[in-house]
């Protein structure tokens, strides 16, 4: 490990202000992409991965509170000059959110906001060459007709072309990072597989480091090189996507991967994890997870595990090896 | 659902200061309605000093161009403010509501005429009705207080028609009528009762914009007659001797701090009622 | 929507008779004796004005028909003859209605301004003590009179301080410009009087400011409303994510999002002015119909109370029948009752 990651994020902590109390959402996250690589980070809603992500790039919200350390290209995020961050954001990293048509401006047309992405970090290109550039990106992101649908505002547009739309903004300043907070979560099962097709293949051409937010491992199978898991504002378990799928360490893991809906293997029900994540402030003592973790000893409650590596795969948990 | 909508789920202590405020306010107001006899230095009606005098330890907020105290003034004329929009109010929500609830309720050709009757009288702007009514009545604050009657009684009609549209449509009161329930019955056991929170609501934050309005009326000669010292005509004298500000200071203040007073709560029960517009 | 707005077009006559309806109404109780709402005191002495007013109105038939006369009458603009200034009550009205509408213009545009940069600041700084203020600031200007305001900021400004002229629309020594608009700032611009323009300018600061204040809270409070929900939605983060700063966020992205019920709140303000002007008027002396009427209901000069009360009726309900449409137009999606 000499030579600089892309986007490495280390022990992040991102606290909310409740009456006056620092309660931590993000509990000293850590994990790291590459160019061309794509990092699956999978956790249930509320565990904290959006947060992170958001905060290690100065988005969160006035409340919050960040620690730790988030390194772009060799450059420190955390502390960074608001104007400085501002123009990493939607040139060199750009962002995707979980639902398109809350995610686009209702009054705007479409056009008019991917060709305010590429105005806003390129002074010199005019207005006529922002919304040829809108053009072409709609094309690239497969929308027939873009030379109408440019003209038009987010409401008529399907579910799955507003993602197409999103991602059509995310890569017009060709970025370097993109983050996809739950692309498809919002969208129908059908269009679904091709948002993520869209999405792989740009990842592909244009070498991109791609982050991959999800709750859903599934998604994840296909797509990811590496995942970290994420419970409760911490990684408990680290590894390459077919390594952890073989061998996942962490209970939480082996519950989330017998949550995937599976079409080979007819269940009388899906399996879910017992209980919900702890409420912010509400945590438990030692490992977060040993409420609901089906093999909880008693040192589990006494003592938080930390992130152990073997090889190239980490976990957090006690009996992490042997299980 | 990002992560980010992570907000304190408590309502912060201040939400209900507005409230506290107000009520502060008012408090005050009501107690000098009642002890403006105690409470002030002189009479009000009487020469108490030099003409004109600016405020001085003996006259807090000076004398008027018939030498009286402003200060007593000032603290008697919440006898004829307060208590003039608490009638007004009282019997605007009398009138409208019962008509409201008639037309809710009934509905056919009378519902529908006392509702056309509402939506003309609400067509004017409600200063100009007000003067144009107590310009034909004539003068004084009894003529003043019918005309605003006048004009706000509709604004409670139309409130009380919603609610009792809006209650009647209820399971209850469907059952009630099932039951065989008689149409005075149904009204007032299973309807009325429903409707009186928001009207009251509504009334209690309309009282400062009848303060308001009263004044008004009295500052163009339309209310209070002199010599009363009712704090819109005080503010009247106040022009007439301009180079004196004083004289215009005590009412103003006086009414500032009573709308105010209403405002906050008005402020208040709106935060209360409908949290989203926090 | 078309059904609606017919609907609305359709109810306007009605609406108008009805006012006119009511203001009939108001001269048969005028203290028991319709004459007095017709002749002046003064005239009373005279036998001539009395029988030809008498004859004019109808006085002598009975009630239905003399309300047939008033409708007809008011149908040809005659909204009958101020005891004051002797002339006909619409001419009086048509000659004072510019002063009026320029001082609400000006007033309008002073609260909105005010009002929705209060509302953006105060719902971007939620909860500080920015937005703390901002509510306050606009509870108290629902809160003063405005008759009183006025006197105050006249003594501090004019006479305490001398930066800010007194009461009137111009300099009373200036050459008037003749009038072509009846609004004194474009009268003397296209007077090419460019000094006396500024004089009318300077001297709409202070009643604009009086009679924009109380409006700029309504509107403040709306924006903030609005703003905090939108600045909730999800497409902010969009914008913030794309690098826009913040400005740019708040103006082009969220106050954009909030622009039709502020359109809408600002289309009611305007009805809501003018009844706030006629108090401003009379404080500041403004020629207007604010200070017609003011003069006329001291005086007990009935035929202009009464003609100006139908017709600020009209234009209420013009302005907001004009807003209601603009609203369903600009927002379609609006359920309507």
């Amino acid at each position: 490990m000499t030579r600089q990651p892309l986007f490495a994020v280390q022990d992040l902590r991102v606290a909310f202000a409740r009456d006056g109390e620092y309660f931590e959402a993000v509990r000293g996250i850590g994990f790291h992409v590459d160019h061309g690589e794509v990092l699956g980070i999978v956790g249930e809603s509320g565990s904290g991965k959006s947060v992170g992500v958001l905060a290690a790039l100065g988005l969160q919200a006035k409340t919050a509170r960040v620690r730790g350390s988030a390194r772009f290209q060799g450059r420190e995020l955390i502390g960074m000059p608001r104007h400085e961050l501002r123009q990493l954001r939607g040139s060199r990293i750009a962002m995707i959110f979980q639902d398109p048509l809350s995610s686009l401006n209702p009054v705007m047309t479409v056009g008019a906001q991917i060709a305010e992405t590429i105005l806003l970090h390129n002074p010199a290109v005019s207005k006529k060459q922002a919304m040829d550039r809108a053009i072409a990106l709609l094309e690239l992101v497969a929308i027939p007709q873009p030379d109408r649908r440019v003209a038009q505002f987010p409401h008529e547009f399907s579910g799955g072309m507003r993602q197409r739309v999103m991602i059509a903004m995310a890569v017009a300043n060709d970025p370097d990072l993109l983050i996809a907070d739950e692309p498809t979560t919002a969208l129908d099962v059908t269009v679904q597989a091709q948002i993520m097709d869209v999405l792989a293949d740009l990842q592909k051409r244009l070498n991109l480091g791609l982050i991959l937010i999800t709750h859903d491992l599934g998604v994840l199978a296909g797509h990811a090189d590496r995942v970290a898991v994420v419970y409760s504002g911490e990684v408990v378990e680290e590894a390459g996507v077919d390594d952890l799928f073989k061998r996942p360490s962490h209970p939480y893991t082996r519950g989330l991967i017998a949550s995937i809906p599976n079409m080979l293997v007819e269940k009388e029900r899906l399996f879910s994890i017992d209980g919900a994540p702890p409420p912010l402030g509400k945590l438990p003592g030692g490992c977060a997870f040993h409420p609901r973790c089906p093999q909880a000893q008693a040192i589990c409650s006494e003592t938080a595990p930390v992130l152990e590596t073997f090889g190239d795969h980490g976990v957090a948990c006690h009996f992490g090896r042997s299980a | 659902m990002t992560a980010l909508s992570i907000t304190p789920i408590r309502r912060p202590s201040w939400l209900t200061l507005p409230l506290t405020i107000g009520a502060v306010i008012i408090l005050f107001w009501l107690v000098v309605t009642v002890l403006a006899p105690v409470l002030s230095p002189y009479d009000p009606l009487e020469m108490a000093g030099r003409r004109l005098q600016a405020p001085s330890w003996a006259h807090w907020l000076g004398t008027d161009a018939l030498g009286r105290d402003v200060l007593s003034r000032t603290l008697y004329g919440a006898f004829h403010s307060l208590p003039i929009a608490v009638i007004v109010v009282a019997l605007s929500v009398a009138i409208g509501a019962t008509l409201g609830a008639i037309s809710g309720f009934i509905g056919g050709i009378i519902g529908a005429a006392i509702m056309r009757l509402v939506d003309v009288t609400l067509s004017f702007p409600p200063m100009l009705l007000a003067m144009a009514v107590a310009a034909s009545l004539g003068p004084g604050l009894e003529n003043a207080a019918v005309a605003m009657v006048i004009v706000w009684w509709p604004v409670y009609a139309r409130l009380m028609r919603a609610q009792v549209l809006e209650v009647r449509e209820r399971e209850h009161v469907e059952a009630a009528v099932a039951s065989g329930a008689s149409d005075s019955r149904v009204l007032t056991k299973h309807i009325l009762p429903l409707c009186w929170t928001p009207v009251l609501i509504s009334a209690t934050m309309d009282l400062g914009q009848v303060i308001l309005l009263a004044a008004s009326l009295s500052f163009i000669g339309l209310g209070a007659t002199p010599p009363t010292p009712e704090w819109g005509s005080m503010i009247s004298d106040g022009a007439a001797q301009f180079y004196s500000w004083w004289v215009a200071l005590g009412p103003g203040l006086a009414i500032l701090t009573i709308v105010l007073g209403f405002n906050f709560i008005g402020d208040g029960l709106h935060d209360y009622f409908d949290p989203k517009s926090k | 929507m078309a059904r609606y707005i017919l609907r609305r077009l359709i109810a306007m006559p009605f609406l108008v008779l009805g006012i006119v309806t009511l203001a009939f109404l108001l001269t048969t109780v005028t203290k028991g004796d319709p004459l007095t709402a017709i002749v002046s005191d003064r005239q009373m002495n005279d036998p001539e004005a009395v029988a030809a007013a008498k004859a004019r109105w109808g006085l002598d038939r009975s009630l239905p028909e003399r309300y047939l006369i008033y409708v007809g009458n008011l149908l040809s603009g005659d909204l009958g003859t101020s005891f004051i200034t002797r002339r006909p009550v619409a001419q009086d009205v048509l000659f004072r209605l510019p002063a009026t509408l320029e001082l609400v213009i000006a007033a309008m545009l002073v609260g909105t301004t005010i009002g929705i940069t209060l509302g953006v600041l105060a719902a971007y700084f939620h909860n500080t003590g920015i937005d703390h203020l901002a509510r306050f600031f606009a509870l108290f200007g629902s809160s003063i009179p405005v008759f009183w305001l006025g006197l105050a900021l006249l003594y501090v400004f004019s006479v305490k301080w001398g930066i800010l002229p007194g009461p009137g629309r111009i300099d009373p020594r200036a050459d008037l410009p003749a009038m072509v608009t009846g609004f004194m700032t474009i009268d003397t611009l296209l007077a090419g009087k460019i000094r006396l323009f500024f004089d009318a300018l300077w001297h709409l600061i202070l009643p604009a400011f009086v009679l924009g204040w109380a409006v700029a809270g309504t509107i403040s409070r709306l924006v903030r409303a609005n703003m905090l929900e939108v600045l909730d939605r999800e497409f902010i983060l969009t914008a913030r994510a794309k690098g826009a700063g913040e400005f740019r966020v708040v103006v082009r992205h969220a106050l954009r999002n909030t622009l039709v019920p502020t359109l809408t709140v600002i289309g009611y303000s305007f009805a809501y002015l003018l009844t706030g002007a006629i108090l401003t008027e009379t404080v500041f002396s403004w020629p207007g119909m604010g200070s017609y009427a003011v003069d006329a209901a001291r005086g007990l000069d009935m035929p202009a109370i009464i003609g100006v009360t139908i017709v600020g009726g009209v234009v209420f309900l013009l302005t907001n029948l004009i807003t209601d449409i603009a609203y369903v137009i600009a927002n379609p999606r609006v359920r309507l009752g």
